[in-house]
């Protein structure tokens, strides 16, 4: 009883993050129809964005930076950080992380995905797997191909529950934030004129320019915001997992695009919901059964979802015209 | 001449001049390292024409073929391991019994691979464009999540010990079979049903074609082929790791036919080649190397969306033309107004009509 539980709350803080990252996918696809497979990269950068900041303000711990494991302990201890952990500065070196991948999700649209649009899907995919190139390789160029070791934002400590499960206040955190975020990006979707916007683009992109909607405008908006959620993602990953490294990103962003489809892509509930049943699977994967099947799971999954249902748990069936 | 006697003659004389290429090749007259490019190039025209059918021909998205590749590579390696290396050895050890032993082991590598094709693609080939693509890349991801734990081939440290056949003649020879069953079949009854079901799957199956059958046919060639090519590589180097075969495999391959442009296998062998030999060009770049090739795959993307020899695109920019010439009277004005310098939204004057007719939005 205390594994399943164990295996429940982790999979439900891992399944949160597949969630902000899934939501960024499905945005992307709900506008343009666009699997946009650098967003696991931007997922990337935004933890990566979160590690330079975090040193930039200073964190404590930050000076360990790079040092093997012990060697992190050791300075870790010693470190003489300006700045107190706190969760201030977590939130600071979120939001920071955030508007930067925003920036840079707009840069991505701008020059690499809007010259292409005129043109068939298929070139507009190859495209985003070459932006999904760039940045892996680009990373590995500017941020160094070895792993780095994400400061303490704030202190961790375990929080006994019942049945002998304990919970990490880390762990915590990174849920209310995530949910925090889930909350306002369905405010900002469905409750302002810009989200009215981004529905009726992903309705019908030539009705809504017909309408004299900015497609353009909303359609880098989309990014801006899938993206901060992609940063949000990476930050909040790198609080639980402090190891980063430019690679990180292309196993959980597929896991993510999964997590979208089965959740059916295009549909916002359906990616948190599909984010948190590959989660769960996951972790009760290697609670349960070999640690190594894991990465096969969340594939596992979508096929059968897929052969049973093609638009996803949630998604509506689309009829074929003629 | 009857047609099969000059077939077999122009067979002939091509394996005579692989034959001599080879003893050029063995000889030390050509660098190691260029002969090793060559090679590679004909095991990447391999999977590259053979993707081109399934994506390229039939139009069915698929992104897993690596997986096929590591079916066929792991199986057949499996087998030279296990009785390869004991067969070339009674039939005397030399090239000619390590070319049966190969040539044996090709057939296994593609045989089990057109079955894992088969199992793959009897339930994913229901699906269609994206999610056809994401289900091909969950079986690719997944076989390699098996290999990794399969303990007979060496699980996640690799599979070494593999006897290294490198031999220009049969990796030229099953390059070149490959490109020949794919241009015959894309010119046969078969292949203009594929082109049928890439045009218009709806009015295809309207016409009779059992449209499920022909895609099924197509995916598992296509797969046995890709195996082939897997075989050629695991007795290339001896030794074979999943991780060479993960997704970021499959999309090189598929960059390769549509840099080359889907559905002209001339363009795939140039997009092999190409692809095979641009990283190795800029190999002078250091670690910039990879971040150069990718920036001229999103730049090539962006200038020449079609590829290099496109045919479908030609096609298009053939009715694209034929479009221009019966241009309403709306779109001159629009024209007009573009030459002037004013900008006009497309959309407005429904450039996109024609397009969308068939799709939704044109309910009469």
């Amino acid at each position: 009883m205390s594994t399943f539980l164990q295996q429940l709350i982790n999979g439900i803080s891992l399944g949160a993050i597949y969630s902000l990252i899934a939501l960024g996918y499905t945005m992307v696809y709900g506008v343009l129809k666009l699997i946009n497979f650098a967003h696991g990269d931007v997922y990337m950068v935004g933890a990566f964005m979160g590690y330079y900041l975090a040193n930039g303000l200073g964190a404590r711990g930050a000076q360990a930076i790079g040092m093997s494991g012990e060697g992190l302990v050791a300075r870790g201890l010693l470190g003489s950080g300006t700045m107190e952990p706190s969760l201030i500065t977590a939130l600071v070196v979120m939001l920071l992380a955030m508007a930067i991948c925003a920036a840079l999700g707009v840069i991505i649209e701008r020059f690499a995905y809007r010259p292409v649009r005129k043109y068939s899907r298929l070139t507009a995919l190859i495209t985003a797997i070459g932006v999904s190139l760039l940045l892996e390789n680009g990373g590995q160029v500017v941020f160094g191909a070895d792993p780095k070791f994400f400061p303490e934002l704030f202190k961790k400590r375990n929080i006994e529950l019942f049945g002998g499960a304990s919970i990490n206040s880390a762990d915590i955190i990174v849920l209310v934030i995530a949910i925090a975020l889930m909350i306002a990006l369905q405010i900002v979707v469905f409750r302002t004129k810009t989200g009215r916007a981004m529905r009726a683009v992903s309705f019908n992109l030539q009705s809504a320019k017909l309408m004299g909607i900015n497609t353009d405008r909303i359609i880098m908006f989309t990014f801006a915001l899938g993206s901060a959620l992609a940063a949000a993602a990476g930050v909040l990953v790198a609080i639980r997992i402090p190891r980063i490294d430019p690679l990180m990103g292309i196993l959980v962003g597929l896991k993510a695009f999964v997590a979208a489809v089965l959740g059916g892509i295009g549909n916002i509930p359906g990616a948190v919901l599909g984010g948190l049943l590959i989660g769960i699977t996951e972790t009760m994967v290697v609670g349960y059964l070999s640690p190594t099947y894991k990465d096969a799971v969340a594939f596992a999954i979508l096929i059968l979802i897929l052969l049973f249902r093609p638009s996803g748990l949630l998604g509506s069936v689309a009829q074929e015209k003629v | 001449m009857p047609r099969y006697l000059r077939n077999l003659i122009i067979a002939l004389i091509l394996l005579a001049v692989l034959y001599v290429l080879d003893i050029v090749f063995q000889g030390r007259t050509i660098s190691p390292y260029f002969s090793r490019i060559l090679m590679l190039s004909g095991i990447a025209i391999t999977l590259a024409v053979s993707l081109n059918l399934i994506n390229g021909f039939t139009g069915q998205f698929s992104i897993g073929h690596a997986g096929f590749m590591a079916v066929g590579a792991y199986s057949s390696a499996y087998f030279s391991v296990s009785y390869g290396a004991n067969l070339a050895a009674t039939l005397g050890n030399g090239k000619l019994g390590w070319l049966v032993a190969l040539g044996i082991a090709t057939l296994i590598g593609a045989l089990v691979a057109g079955l894992a094709g088969l199992v793959v693609g009897v339930p994913s080939l229901r699906l269609k464009g994206d999610y056809l693509a994401i289900v091909t890349l969950g079986f690719g991801q997944i076989i390699v999540v098996f290999l990794n734990n399969i303990e007979a081939v060496g699980g996640a440290r690799g599979y070494s010990g593999i006897p290294i056949v490198k031999s220009f003649f049969w990796i030229f020879l099953i390059a070149i079979l490959t490109i020949v069953i794919v241009y015959n079949i894309v010119n046969s009854a078969f292949g203009r049903a594929l082109i049928s079901i890439r045009e218009d799957e709806l009015a295809a199956e309207a016409m009779g074609v059992n449209t499920t059958r022909y895609k099924v046919m197509a995916f598992v060639i296509s797969s046995a082929m890709a195996g082939a090519g897997g075989v050629l590589l695991a007795h290339f180097d001896g030794y074979l790791n999943p991780k060479s075969f993960e997704f970021i495999k499959s999309f090189e391959i598929l960059i390769m036919i549509i840099l080359g442009g889907l559905g002209s296998i001339v363009g795939s062998v140039l997009g092999a080649i190409l692809l095979t030999v641009l990283p190795e060009a800029l190999r002078g770049f250091a670690e910039y190397r990879m971040v150069i090739y990718s920036l001229l795959l999103i730049i090539l993307m962006i200038t020449r969306p079609q590829g290099l020899l496109g045919k479908t695109a030609a096609f298009k920019g053939w009715r694209a033309r034929r479009k221009a010439k019966s241009r309403t009277a709306a779109e001159e004005i629009l024209a007009e107004d573009r030459r002037n310098g004013v900008t006009v939204d497309k959309a407005t004057l429904g450039e996109r009509q024609s397009e969308t007719s068939l799709g939704e939005g044109d309910d009469k």
